[in-house]
């Protein structure tokens, strides 16, 4: 007899109604998980989400959305039409298709040209600080939907396949949750009955609870909401979003039969029952060294799985709702350096971003003619999540009160890009 | 290998038909590659583990003669470890470690006196002092990178000595617990300098286990930490056992060496002086005073340090890294010689210029503005002081030369990097932050004028000091852990919960700072706590180890080597707590095993067994309410005490009071 979930939710009312009653002191994160009446596998959706293809390493958008040919920096590809404003790369012709939900922002300019600094900044929307840790994407979106989250069993924020950026200042439990694209999370078997694991939850409820109540601050209590967390996770039939594997065939060849193919699969069912914020992770586009060699490598995998989550979002009815964004931490030189690869490059880059309500078919902005400067308003990471915000119809006036008490704007107190909403 | 690019027409009359030379965004490269091997090799971390895993300090406990358990608390000696009465006799000394003295006792003094004063300064009143028991589990996690055994405990608690803890820290430091010590510092080290999943990647020159055989033997004979930094710097030889010129320490630099040096440069700034110089190879750094040329000149030092790979002996498609240095011509002045792949033969408008038969000897490298203008660099110390200055007296062409024969530019780096008082404090911030969750500096990595110090007197002091005592890491843990700071409560109080810096103010350590244990400090804590490992050979007890930590660590796969763990907190820890195998293992029943020792203990009561659990875990007494709770599991098991052991067993270890070291 296992300890999970089970359609019908009965060893997991059992299990809970031992917590409930097991103690005064019982711990309050575990009762969160006393709505027993969620634990339908989809639910009504009365809040949007946000899938993040996340392009770890910095993907060489000179070569993809900011076509140069003819120039010195153009690169060895082609641009094709597509269904929207503009021409994409030859390599991406399924998602070319799809640009009509699509815009491409190219006057995106940041500064930050360092792995670790760019993914922080690119994800929070504020530069590194050594005083205060931002919170991302994921965790500020999780945090601001929270009430309309309450039938969500699962973490509002999940990780595919990488491990994005932390909830700075919101707290363990608004941290992503890390998943494998392939639909097994580890160690989500109990090795022991329900009802022993109940008895033990019984003790384990009041060691959190009298720890925490030692007054030795957020560690003791994060720990015992991620605890609490983690109980209703494991108890719930939703929990069945990330078993890629259970859909059909026809289905997973659609995405493709990979990392990134999988993971964008996966963020589609989590979406369906409610998630609001996914990150799909595909890396290795730090390409200093024979970049068209990697381009050719990655970018059929890319046209497959994005091109098929944007169809297969529409025929749903759910990319309304879903806002696609399509980023790394920074684009990449346009020269071209001595190993034929291209090094980092902030000050003029292209993302994509779509569905939500977010226009789509456009080309927003513009570099010069060998794509090394953007010759239109320069948009930053703060612009681009106060649009993603917008979209979700998160306030962006709202502050939060980071440490001290100090106030801070979500988004950093960026503008939305404006043409993305006509 | 694709080379786009406009090949010159010196290049075509050459003949080399590998030779290009492109723009990189960074620097200026003319460099021509003849037979470069492949790149791709595998290395897995594998051959020999880390001997000596099972330490005699931490021999199989026997429930029935320790006492906490029991109501008495009899000071009881635990076995395999010496007299823990009141005054130790067992100075350390086999490890060269010296014992508690009046100079330790100055510098604690004046650590303490300078905390308070800005205490004071800060309206702050400290936290109660912890007790015994917490401060003994804090030092052990600490130093020893484990919980204490419940006898250790006993032993500890029952001690009336009013100089024990000076004591303790003695012997924690000293050859009774140096297993213990110089494998979990180890740890720690193999972490910094290759990072969590240095080695442990597929296709990698690292051998993990090599750089950690390195450390392990530094750290038991206590070696001084200018010379460690040193060894690590100018490493040459293999770094793997099995090539020739073997060289644990090559591990440190192996993989860093490619792409004009850049990590080297990166993380010999980072770790040896806490100095973040990352983006500073780009540009001038957006707000500290770092500026690009400094990052450049700091890697020339690192240019005659070459990665050649020979195929490793044993296993087909593997190779074996090893530095050497090498004579390094300049930048676009590629060398070429049939015994070392390299050109010696410059072009210089389109016409050949003989440098051997020219003698000529500076060896420059470029990099390239954001605006695009080139410039050059030679070997600078990050102070402004250059090599050619520093070697003037010896001749004008030595401190820019890259020939062997004048300069070995990682040798004169070392020098300047110990001479350095970033070197002192760098050590002493970072040693300061592993103990009490927080440096003076937030990264510890990136100090410097933009990021001041929260107590930069005490920092500079205690530098000066660490410089005092030949670079005695040891001495500055000594040092910490017997500060009034480290023995404060981590209950928060009125008089100190404005002294937060999780909400962005300076740490001001007025009460102890909660943190969570790292992933290796949970696995050692329970294997200690269950002797899980007990009957296993060593060599599978690492093996074991490095699977279960493998789990936890993803790397980025991007050009700085970055990473990110698991084990922070987040659901995925909480799950292997519940249901991992390292939990299973330690909550196992079988004959033998540490719940089945406890159950079957025929001097133990019930109630002793239970508090047992908990003085091997959390290192107090349970509740009544808890006992109560026991009792009831008890009852509803029809007394079947080992099944409940284990229920409470594993409830204990799944709680943020285990995890936690508080």
């Amino acid at each position: 007899m296992t300890f999970l979930p089970t359609p019908h939710g009965m060893n997991r009312r059992h299990f809970l109604s031992h917590l409930a009653g097991s103690s005064a002191m019982a711990v309050s994160a575990l009762s969160l998980t006393s709505n027993l009446t969620a634990h339908a596998a989809t639910l009504k959706r009365n809040h949007k989400s946000c899938i993040l293809l996340w392009m770890g390493g910095g993907p060489p958008t000179i070569d993809i959305w900011d076509m140069k040919p003819g120039a010195a920096t153009g690169g060895n590809f082609r641009p094709i039409g597509t269904t929207g404003e503009g021409q994409i790369t030859e390599l991406l012709p399924k998602v070319a298709q799809q640009m009509h939900h699509l815009s491409i922002v190219r006057s995106m300019s940041t500064r930050e040209a360092d792995h670790e600094r760019g993914r922080y900044y690119m994800h929070t929307g504020f530069v590194p600080n050594p005083n205060v840790e931002h919170p991302s994407y994921g965790s500020v979106i999780a945090h601001e939907l929270k009430t309309d989250l309450h039938e969500l069993e699962i973490p509002p924020f999940v990780s595919i396949g990488g491990a994005s950026e932390g909830p700075g200042f919101l707290g363990m439990a608004y941290a992503p949750f890390q998943v494998s694209s392939n639909g097994q999370i580890r160690d989500a078997k109990a090795y022991t009955s329900a009802a022993r694991m109940s008895d033990r939850m019984k003790l384990l409820g009041l060691l959190e609870k009298r720890f925490e109540r030692e007054n030795r601050g957020p560690a003791a209590t994060e720990h015992a909401k991620v605890l609490g967390n983690t109980v209703t996770l494991l108890n719930s039939a939703q929990m069945g979003a990330f078993k890629v594997q259970s859909e059909p065939e026809n289905m997973r060849d659609a995405y493709g039969d990979t990392g990134f193919g999988r993971g964008c699969l996966m963020a589609r069912r989590l979406v369906e029952v409610g998630v609001p914020f996914v990150e799909v992770n595909m890396g290795g586009w730090d390409l200093h060294q024979n970049c068209f060699d990697g381009e050719q490598q990655k970018l059929p995998e890319v046209d497959q799985a994005m091109s098929t989550l944007v169809a297969d979002l529409q025929s749903r009815g759910l990319l309304e709702d879903t806002v696609i964004l399509w980023m790394g931490e920074f684009g990449r030189t346009p020269r071209i350096n001595e190993n034929a690869g291209r090094d980092h490059w902030a000050r003029s880059w292209s993302v994509v971003i779509g569905g939500g309500g977010i226009t789509g078919g456009k080309v927003v902005g513009g570099t010069n003619e060998d794509g090394t400067r953007v010759i239109t308003e320069p948009y930053s990471s703060e612009d681009l999540m106060s649009t993603v915000c917008q979209a979700m119809g998160i306030g962006l006036n709202k502050n939060f009160a980071a440490g001290n008490g100090r106030p801070m704007k979500i988004a950093g107190g960026g503008k939305v890009i404006g043409e993305l909403f006509v | 290998m694709v080379q786009r690019g406009r090949t010159t027409s010196a290049q075509r009359f050459l003949g080399l038909q590998l030779c290009g030379w492109q723009w990189r965004g960074r620097r200026l490269g003319f460099r021509m590659w003849v037979g470069r091997l492949v790149l791709s090799s595998l290395c897995l971390a594998g051959g020999w583990l880390l001997a000596g895993c099972a330490c005699s300090a931490r021999d199989a406990e026997d429930p029935s003669t320790s006492a906490s358990a029991g109501a008495g608390l009899a000071a009881t000696a635990p076995s395999g470890q010496g007299s823990a009465g009141s005054s130790p006799a067992t100075k350390s000394s086999a490890s060269g470690t010296s014992a508690f003295s009046a100079k330790d006792e100055a510098v604690i003094a004046m650590i303490d006196q300078r905390l308070r004063v800005a205490w004071e300064q800060n309206n702050l009143r400290p936290a109660r002092a912890a007790t015994d028991a917490e401060w003994c589990r804090r030092v052990f996690l600490d130093l020893l990178g484990r919980v204490p055994t419940v006898s250790e405990l006993d032993a500890f608690r029952s001690d009336k000595s009013r100089s024990k803890r000076r004591a303790w820290v003695d012997r924690l430091l000293g050859s009774e617990y140096a297993d213990d010590f110089s494998k979990h510092w180890t740890t720690v080290w193999t972490n910094i300098l290759i990072g969590r999943t240095g080695g442990r990647q597929g296709r990698s020159l690292v051998n993990r286990s090599a750089m950690e055989k390195y450390l392990e033997q530094s750290l038991r004979e206590d070696k001084p930490f200018d010379r460690l930094a040193s060894e690590l710097i100018t490493a040459e030889g293999s770094a793997d056992p099995l090539g020739e010129n073997f060289n644990g320490a090559v591990n440190f630099l192996v993989e860093k060496l490619g792409d004009g040096g850049v990590q080297a440069t990166a993380k010999t700034a980072e770790i040896f002086l806490g100095t973040a110089v990352q983006c500073t190879q780009c540009h001038n750094h957006p707000f500290n005073e770092y500026r690009q040329n400094q990052f450049w000149e700091m890697s020339a030092f690192f240019r005659q340090a070459r990665v050649e790979r020979i195929p490793h002996p044993e296993r087909e498609n593997r190779q074996i890294g090893q530095i050497v240095n090498r004579d390094f011509a300049g930048e676009g002045r590629t060398l070429y010689r049939d015994d070392r792949s390299e050109i010696f033969l410059e072009v210089r408008n389109g016409k050949f210029f003989d440098r051997d038969a020219a003698r000529q000897t500076e060896a420059p490298i470029y990099y390239e503005l954001r605006n695009g203008q080139m410039q050059v660099a030679y070997p600078v110390f990050v102070d402004g002081t250059a090599l050619a200055h520093t070697l003037a007296d010896r001749g004008s062409e030595y401190g820019n030369s890259g020939y062997l024969e004048h300069v070995d530019r990682r040798q004169e780096l070392a020098q300047y990097l110990v001479a350095a008082r970033e070197f002192d404090r760098a050590l002493v911030n970072r040693m300061w932050a592993r103990f009490f969750g927080h440096g003076f500096t937030k990264p510890v990595h990136d100090m410097g004028p933009h990021n001041p110090p929260s107590h930069p007197e005490l920092l500079d002091k205690l530098g000066l000091e660490f410089r005092a005592s030949g670079f005695r890491v040891r001495d500055v843990l000594r040092w910490i852990v017997l500060t009034e700071a480290y023995a404060l409560s981590s209950k928060i109080s009125r008089g100190n919960r404005k002294d937060d810096p999780a909400l962005g103010v300076p740490p001001q350590f007025s009460r102890f700072y909660v943190r969570q244990m790292e992933a290796e400090q949970v696995y050692e804590s329970l294997l200690v706590a269950t002797q899980a490992d007990a009957t296993v050979s060593a060599e599978r007890q690492g093996q074991t180890r490095e699977r279960w930590l493998r789990q936890f660590s993803t790397a980025f796969g991007t050009d700085d080597g970055g990473e990110a763990t698991t084990f922070n907190g987040s659901i995925p820890q909480t799950l292997m707590m519940m249901n991992g195998e390292l939990t299973r293992l330690a909550c196992s029943t079988g004959s033998g095993s540490f719940l089945d020792k406890v159950a079957t203990s025929a001097d133990l009561s019930s109630r002793e067994k239970i508090k047992y659990l908990y003085w091997a875990a959390v290192a107090r007494e349970p509740i009544a309410e808890e006992i109560n709770i026991c009792n009831e599991l008890l009852a509803s098991r029809d007394g079947d005490v080992v099944e409940t052991l284990q229920d409470i067993w594993w409830a204990i270890l799944n709680s943020n009071e285990f995890i936690l070291i508080h």
